[in-house]
Formats: structure tokens, sequence, C-alpha cells
């Protein structure tokens, strides 16, 4: 057997799967999407539903509304992680117990984070309760409304909570192929601790917090369940939008729906694309 | 030493954010009303859990179910995942780069469009609505997971092992089950436990292609959320991190090296 043969045939079935079902059905969102719907008797393909969707007043709101979840989310988080990972690749007093509770946390579906952050942050939740009996609040709603809030504060606190986690696992792997080396040395030419972070260590490791940030963004922008919990009914997520939208008896509202999820699923697509044209870009440069 | 307190203190602080929604999980499991602003239940039961566990409830049938749908996407997804992994991790060709980025596609990119398609396809085929149905659904998250996994696992591989086996009279089988295979079972552990992980979180397409009849326990979850009883709530969602639990234990180590450098991979 020849080796072309011999991985084609080791690809065939993985490829199957991801063409059966994968590009399969995104090909009929995106079919439908252009309201090519025979059974319906839409034959002739148009982009009526993306002009509907694109002039909806609540979808450009939830659209906003999804970039800035995602954009705090993972800003915040990829600082953390940052910080996070240059204190656990050093020693101190029960570092083994902190990281192994960062590792129990990426075990956590994020549907339970989301429970525990609603118990947490509600107004009659953990910490309003610690406000009253701290004398700072008289009632429930003297307690800023941070989960269901137009803000999605709630949101942004879990996938916080959620992906920093993630970040800085592949961060300290990241730092770990490194070494400690170039450090050193950059140490022993006279420059400062932080010097040698910031000039040495974090041009290395920034690929890694570059593409962990960019996959952050991609899910925190276009999950469901998070918003399903946390989210107020206005604005809403995309994800959250655009189910609503399919889940409607009105079948003439099922290609709106599908433009929304193709809109959410470009958005992603852009902006992973995005990052890895710049890391190839920066590769290119570093060689 | 001044730098290992502080850092101990910033470590302190990292811990205690990592378990801070878990915390009111683990109160409201045990508490028998816990109105506001008392800072602690009125009374501790075990009510919460004895709603939770009783027959009544289908929560541990749903656990079971879920774990069911997770553990045979998990064995699908090796067996297709392996040798694609072994293509990707072994061999040099072209279009590889094109061939990688669709195997990682489906991990990486909003679900919400394939959803939607998905469901009009396995509709047509009568999947929707079926265990079988949502297993196959959980392939397109879970098999780039594994793929990247084995692959990376296989290009620490070296096939002339397989060849010396071959040559000393091993048949095609024996060398899998003698050579292989044990070469790669820490990678193919690492790779289950992942797969497993991922199918056991799926929410939207769990919804979306079971419509409401495959009851998986994040389904469960939330509908006993939105029912308003915290205590049994609380309950069901610790019971639903037990499983990740376990995983971490048996393989704390190989998660953090092995399997944090893969995803970092997915980008670069």
């Amino acid at each position: 057997m020849t080796d072309r043969r011999r991985i084609f045939l080791l690809l065939a079935p993985a490829l199957m799967v991801i063409g059966g079902l994968f590009l399969t059905g995104l090909g009929l969102t995106l079919l439908r999407s252009f309201r090519y719907m025979p059974a319906l008797g839409l034959t002739d393909p148009d982009l009526a539903a993306y002009v509907a969707v694109l002039t909806r007043p609540d979808f450009l709101a939830s659209l906003g509304f999804s970039l800035w979840i995602a954009a705090a989310s993972t800003l915040i988080a990829a600082m953390l992680a940052l910080a996070s990972a240059l204190l656990l690749r050093q020693s101190f007093p029960g570092r083994a117990v902190i990281s192994f509770l960062v590792q129990l946390n990426l075990t956590i579906p994020h549907i339970v984070g989301a429970i525990g952050v609603l118990y947490l942050v509600s107004q009659s939740g953990v910490f309003a309760r610690l406000a009253r009996a701290a004398g700072m609040i008289a009632a429930p709603s003297d307690f800023p409304i941070l989960t269901n809030d137009p803000d999605g504060i709630g949101i942004i606190l879990l996938y916080v909570w959620k992906e920093l986690p993630f970040i800085t696992l592949i961060l300290l792997s990241s730092l770990q192929t490194l070494g400690e080396d170039h450090e050193a040395v950059a140490r022993s030419l006279g420059a400062s601790r932080w010097q040698a972070v910031a000039h040495v260590l974090l041009p290395m490791i920034s690929p890694a917090l570059l593409s962990a940030s960019a996959l952050v963004f991609a899910f925190s922008f276009g999950a469901y369940e998070v918003p399903l919990i946390l989210g107020a009914n206005a604005p809403k997520a995309l994800a959250v939008l655009a189910w609503q939208a399919q889940t409607e008896p009105d079948l003439v509202a099922r290609p709106e729906a599908m433009a929304m999820a193709v809109i959410t699923a470009l958005i992603g697509l852009g902006l992973l694309l995005a990052t890895l044209r710049s890391l190839r870009h920066r590769g290119l440069h570093a060689r | 030493m001044r730098g290992r307190g502080s850092r101990g203190l910033a470590g302190l602080a990292l811990g205690l954010f990592m378990v801070l929604p878990v915390l009111p999980l683990v109160i409201w499991s045990f508490a028998h009303g816990w109105r506001f602003p008392s800072l602690w239940p009125e009374d501790v039961s075990l009510d919460g859990w004895a709603i939770a566990l009783s027959d009544r409830a289908g929560v541990l049938q749903s656990f079971g179910l879920t774990a069911l749908i997770a553990a045979a996407t998990t064995l699908i997804a090796l067996l297709i995942g392996l040798p694609a992994g072994r293509a990707l991790g072994l061999y040099r060709f072209r279009g590889k780069g094109l061939v990688a980025l669709l195997l990682v596609a489906p991990a990486v990119l909003p679900g919400i469009a394939v959803v939607f398609g998905l469901h009009g396809i396995f509709l047509r085929l009568g999947l929707t609505g079926t265990i079988a149905g949502v297993i196959l659904a959980h392939l397109v998250p879970v098999l780039p997971y594994v793929t990247l996994v084995l692959a990376a696992v296989f290009s620490r591989f070296d096939p002339a092992f397989e060849d010396q086996a071959r040559s000393l009279g091993a048949t095609p089988l024996q060398c899998l089950t003698r050579v292989t295979l044990p070469a790669i079972w820490p990678g193919l552990l690492t790779a289950a436990l992942f797969a497993f992980l991922v199918s056991w979180s799926q929410y939207l397409l769990t919804l979306a292609i079971g419509g409401g009849r495959v009851q998986t326990l994040p389904l469960l979850l939330f509908s006993s959320a939105s029912a308003g009883r915290n205590d049994v709530t609380a309950a069901i969602a610790l019971l639903y991190i037990l499983p990740g639990l376990l995983v971490l234990i048996i393989t704390a180590r190989q998660i953090t090296g092995r399997g944090a450098a893969l995803t970092g991979g997915i980008g670069s």
C-alpha cells in the first residue's frame, strides 16, 4: 500500500464524520438562511433574511451585547490568567492545592458554574447577605443587580471564572516548554526581574496567550447556556436570540434564525482566522 | 521570605476565586430553608439530596443516560480519531494543514450554526429525539479533541517498533495490541477522558437533537434551576461535577501537561 493510499484510508472515517455532520449541518443552515426551503415552496434563494436580521433592533442589540461580553470576559480572563500562570510556576506554600483547584475548575460544566454564580451574586445571594450583615444594605433590592442584568455582569463573571484556568494551563505548558534559561540569561545580563518578564518572557508566551484568548472569545461570543441562565430578557446573547427565533412556531421566521446563526459563526471564524494569520505572520518574522 | 509570603497570599486569593461559585452550591444542597438575610441555613437537612437521589426525580436515570451517551461517543470518537490522529501525527502530506483545520474547526467555531442544520438533517433521518442521534451529534465537538490529542501522541511515536514486531512474525492484530496500543496508552487515556468530559458537558446539541426527549443531566439541571428548589438544584449540580472530579484525580498530571499543551496548539 502506498503512503498516499494509507493516509487517505486513515483519514477517511474522520473526514466522513466531519463532512457528513459538521459541513452538511453548516451547509443546510446556510441554505436555509438564504431562504431556500423547497418544503415551504421557497426555491429562489435570496438575502432577505439577512436584510431583515440586520435591520432588527433586537438583533443589533444582541450583536453588541455578545461582542461586549466576549471582549470583556476575554480581556479580564487573559490578564488574570497571565498573572496566575506567572504565580503558579513559582513555589509557594499550598501551590499543589491551588493548582489542583485551577484544574478542577476546568472540568466543571459551564451550567453548574452559572447556577453557582446566580446563588452567589444575585440580589438574595451570598454576597447580598454578607452586605446586609455588614450593614451596607437593608433589603435585597438595595443590592446591585449583577445577574440577569442588561450589562451582562454575571455572564462576564462566570466566563472569567471558567476561562481563567483554561488560559492559565495553556500558558503554564507554554512556559514549561520554554524553560527558565531565557529569563536567567536576561537577568545575568543585568535585566531586572520585571524587565526579564516584560521583554523576554512575555513576547515568548504571547502566541499561546493570543491563541488561547481567541478560543475563549469565540466560545463566549457564541455560547448558549450561560446567557440562558445569567442573561437578561433584553438584550439577549446572540445564541439565545437565534434559538428563540428558531423555535418560534412561525416557520417563516426560521431563515432569520439561520441568518443569525451564520453571522455568529462567521464572526467567530473571522476572529480565529485573523488570529491564525497574525501568528503565522509573526512566525515568519521570527525566522 | 517576603516573596514567598505574598505569593502565598496571591495563591490563596486565586484558590478562593476558583471555589467561590461552588461554595453556595455545597451550602444550598444541605439547606432546609435559607431565607434572606440569614448568612447560614436555618436548618441543615439532607432533603435536597434525598429528593435528588429519589426514583421520582429521575436524576440517577439521567446520570446513567448521560454517562452512556458520553461513553458511546468516546468509544466511537476513539475508533475514528485513532487512525486520523495517526495520519496527522506520523505523515507529512499535501493538504495536511487544511485537513487539520477542518478536523479542528467543529471544536472552535460557535456551535449554533451547525446545531440548526444538523437538526434539519436528523429530522429527515428520523434521528431527532433518539439517543443514537444525540450520540452522533456529540461526535461533532468531541472528535476534534480526540484527533488532536492522538495526533500529538503519534508525532512522538516511532513506527519502527511496529516494523520490527512484524518482521519478527507478529500479526497485524498482535502488532496493534502488543506494540502500538501499549506505546500510546497514556495519550489514549487522556483523549478518552477529554472526550468523555466534552460530551458530558454538552447542552445545546442535546437540547436541539434530543428535542427534550433525551433528558441528560444538564437539561435536567436547567429545568430544576428554573423550578426554583435551590437545595435540589444544588445537589444535582454537585452530582454533575462528580465525574470531572474523578477524571482529575485519575490523571491530574496528564491533563495539565499534555492536554493543555494540545489545546494550546490549536491556534498555532
